[in-house]
């Protein structure tokens, strides 16, 4: 029985601004979707509002997960219910292990009705995890002791995302991954982990320009965005399209998009995020 | 086996006095009477006190004249408010057996909470809420003693110290801080009562860290107590009180004074952890004199009270000292801690580190006080402070008052600052990981304290951690 997001005629506003002017989507366990479209076009505001960043306002439309809509749950709760963003740029907590911040977030999204106060996963038992899903990740023992992403090269804080999906093993997983200036290395870590990681239990949606990472995790379903809206949905083949001609195809064959798109640019709108 | 720590009544003088008791110094078999002076401070009340502990004259004489001392100065005119503190309205001093219990009934709500998350047990919580005026306990560390005294560690409470060691104490006592230091100096050398005294050897070095012998000790609890360190050449030593639990107080002004000597070689580390009640002045002067190629270390952390100016200082007096203070204040509602750190260069080839973090929320204040002074001579010094302060809301406050005098060329002083409020990608970075609001800001705030968390045993770590966790939830929904 494999759970679905459908995400419904989605309007999203960052201030006053609208960025999503109805998206539509669906994503079902063990699918793998690609999302591409150029700069400005929504794709990091469609991934933020997943996770629930309370900058973007959801103004009409909905997500569901499994029928239920999720659109007013915070980002807590959305990672219980088994939905993950890998981020493009993760924060640094100084000071706190990247073991201890493990422990605790598998306790709470294995357990959804933990009450703050209540134990944590036996130490025992959750290094014994750790250490081997590390081993098999090929990540070196001694960053489970390091701060999180303290520090951490571009590659290495990608490593910790990896981790971290690997542990939690969501039901969603959306890697944010539109930096188109990436270091390769760390474009090879995430296009490698989700290799391994991906399977009939996770419904992933890359949000990506690079090459690479499609060729290491084909999509079973590629989608163009353009002035906030999906425009195109095809195969693997439109990704190829797109890296070979870029968005020149997609502007010509979507002109109303396209003219919103100019519009948006020349006026100078607060930038999407 | 358990007795009670201060026992004065008569009915109890026969049954509860025993050899143990004695050895270990926290009862005093010459204490027969009830004894409470009456409300103020005066030199009638000051010379009781010494008689009642029968005192040598010396310190009798010392007494009064840190008195003169204490009535001639001014109330600091920075610091906190001070204005309602009235010390003819004061006890000076009383036994702990007479002070008036409450009853469980009237603790508050999330003092009880807060017992429960640190997992104090039963019987301490009922001293550390003052339900109970005496604390009962078994003697934990009864044959670490034996093993300290044949080392010649002496390990007592200051009054039997005075009595027991008197020529080692007289050549120590109030060298570090005399009384004419400060105005609350001045008081607690007119009307100090407890504390602890040690005394390391030579070359004795002590690897676990001494703490009061029970968990939680009247005589370290006590409004005025002094405490004497003196760690000999090549000696070491860490020493450790106070508790992250809440701790009620009948007594609305704590002043206690901590000398300490290290002398060439030796390392001396002194932690301690406070969380007093809502009605408590906690003005402490402590203060050690560090020798040639010596080590001296305070770790301090100020959870509580009302108010707390607490400023740990070291005296750099010989080349090759080295001192270090890492300092944490936390201030909640009502509450305010004027903390920080002095150190005082004044021989050269010397160097100093302050580590201080402070944190404010829900309209607390937390400053940062500190003192980085070169003498004049004191060449080829380094000194580095760092100060960050996190305030968690717009009710807050928090402030920096760095103090640098420096009297000499070729020195290195580097003093770097922050000041923070939880970051909001943080917070959503570790909630998108199904941790809740309050969780992600307590393990921000855990993160933030953890240069000085991790210099502390694991049981107050422990306890720290699930302290802040308790009080981030809270302050949050």
């Amino acid at each position: 029985m494999s759970a679905t997001l459908k995400i419904t005629d989605l309007h999203v506003n960052v201030g006053d601004t609208p960025i999503l002017k109805g998206v539509n989507l669906s994503i079902r366990q063990g699918e793998i979707h690609a999302l591409m479209g150029p700069n400005g076009s929504g794709k990091s505001t469609l991934a933020y509002t997943l996770a629930g960043h309370p900058k973007y306002e959801i103004t009409g439309g909905s997500i569901e997960l499994d029928g239920r809509d999720i659109g007013e749950l915070d980002p807590c709760e959305r990672a219980r219910l088994g939905m993950f963003l890998a981020f493009q740029y993760p924060v640094t907590i100084p000071g706190v292990k990247v073991a201890d911040f493990l422990r605790h977030a598998i306790t709470n999204v294995r357990n959804p009705d933990r009450k703050e106060g209540e134990d944590l996963m036996p130490m025992k038992e959750f290094r014994q995890e750790l250490r081997k899903t590390m081993t098999e990740l090929n990540i070196d023992q001694e960053f489970a002791r390091r701060y999180l992403n303290d520090g951490f090269s571009g590659g290495e804080k990608k490593r910790m995302e990896i981790l971290q999906l690997a542990m939690l093993k969501p039901k969603f997983a959306f890697l944010d991954e539109t930096d188109s200036g990436l270091d390769s290395d760390a474009v090879r870590v995430v296009s490698e982990g989700l290799a391994k990681l991906s399977g009939p239990q996770m419904g992933v949606l890359i949000i990506t320009h690079h090459r690479k990472l499609l060729e290491y995790n084909i999509p079973q379903f590629t989608h163009v965005m353009l002035a906030g809206r999906i425009v195109e949905t095809g195969d693997a083949k439109l990704a190829q399209e797109l890296y070979s001609n870029g968005y020149a195809g997609v502007r010509e064959r979507h002109p109303l998009e396209a003219q919103e798109e100019q519009a948006a640019q020349q006026s100078k709108t607060p930038a999407t995020v | 086996m358990s007795q009670a720590v201060l026992t004065d009544s008569l009915e109890n003088e026969k049954s509860d006095v025993s050899i143990g008791d004695y050895q270990y110094g926290f009862h005093d078999p010459e204490d027969k009477y009830q004894f409470k002076s009456r409300r103020g401070l005066d030199r009638e009340i000051v010379a009781q006190i010494s008689e009642m502990k029968n005192e040598p004259g010396w310190m009798r004489d010392f007494r009064l004249k840190s008195l003169e001392q204490f009535e001639s100065f001014p109330m600091p005119y920075w610091g906190g408010d001070m204005s309602e503190l009235n010390f003819q309205e004061m006890f000076y001093y009383v036994k702990a057996s007479d002070r008036q219990g409450k009853t469980w009934d009237e603790v508050p709500d999330d003092i009880r909470k807060t017992y429960d998350r640190l997992g104090i047990p039963e019987a301490e919580k009922k001293y550390l809420s003052g339900v109970k005026a005496q604390y009962e306990s078994e003697v934990i560390y009864g044959s670490l003693q034996e093993d300290l005294a044949k080392q010649g560690v002496l390990f007592t409470d200051t009054d039997s110290a005075l009595r027991d060691h008197p020529e080692i104490f007289r050549e120590h006592f109030a060298t570090v801080i005399p009384p004419n230091d400060n105005k609350f100096a001045a008081l607690n050398s007119a009307v100090w009562s407890g504390g602890s005294f040690i005394y390391v050897p030579k070359g004795v070095k002590i690897d676990f860290p001494l703490q009061a012998y029970f968990r939680i000790n009247t005589m370290n609890m006590g409004q005025f107590e002094r405490t004497l360190i003196i760690v000999d050449e090549g000696a070491s030593v860490h020493y450790v009180e106070g508790c992250t639990a809440p701790t009620y107080s009948s007594d609305s002004l704590h002043s206690a004074v901590v000398e300490i000597i290290v002398k060439r070689n030796a390392r001396c580390r002194y932690t301690t952890i406070q969380n007093w009640s809502n009605n408590v002045y906690n003005l402490v002067t402590k203060r050690a004199m560090a020798y040639g190629d010596s080590l001296m270390e305070w770790i301090d952390g100020n959870l509580g009270s009302k108010l707390t100016m607490k400023y740990p200082a070291i005296y750099l007096m010989e080349p090759g000292a080295r001192g270090e203070t890492l300092s944490i204040a936390f201030a909640g509602d009502g509450q305010h801690q004027d903390a920080g750190a002095k150190m005082v260069h004044c021989a050269p080839h010397t160097s100093s580190r302050i580590i201080s973090k402070s944190i404010s929320k829900n309209g607390g204040r937390s400053s940062y006080r500190g003192l980085v002074k070169v003498q004049k001579g004191a060449h080829d010094c380094k000194s580095n402070v760092v100060c960050d302060a996190l305030i968690l809301d717009p009710a807050s406050r928090s402030d920096t008052y760095p103090y640098i005098e420096i009297d000499e060329q070729d020195v290195a002083i580097e003093h770097e600052a922050s000041v923070s409020k939880i970051a909001e990608d943080q917070l959503l970075y570790l909630m998108s990981r199904g941790l809740t609001e309050a969780e992600a800001s307590a393990m921000i705030v855990t993160g933030f304290i953890e240069p000085l968390v991790k210099e502390l045993p694991m049981e107050y770590a422990v306890e720290m951690n699930r302290l802040i966790e308790l009080q981030m939830e809270g302050s949050v929904g």
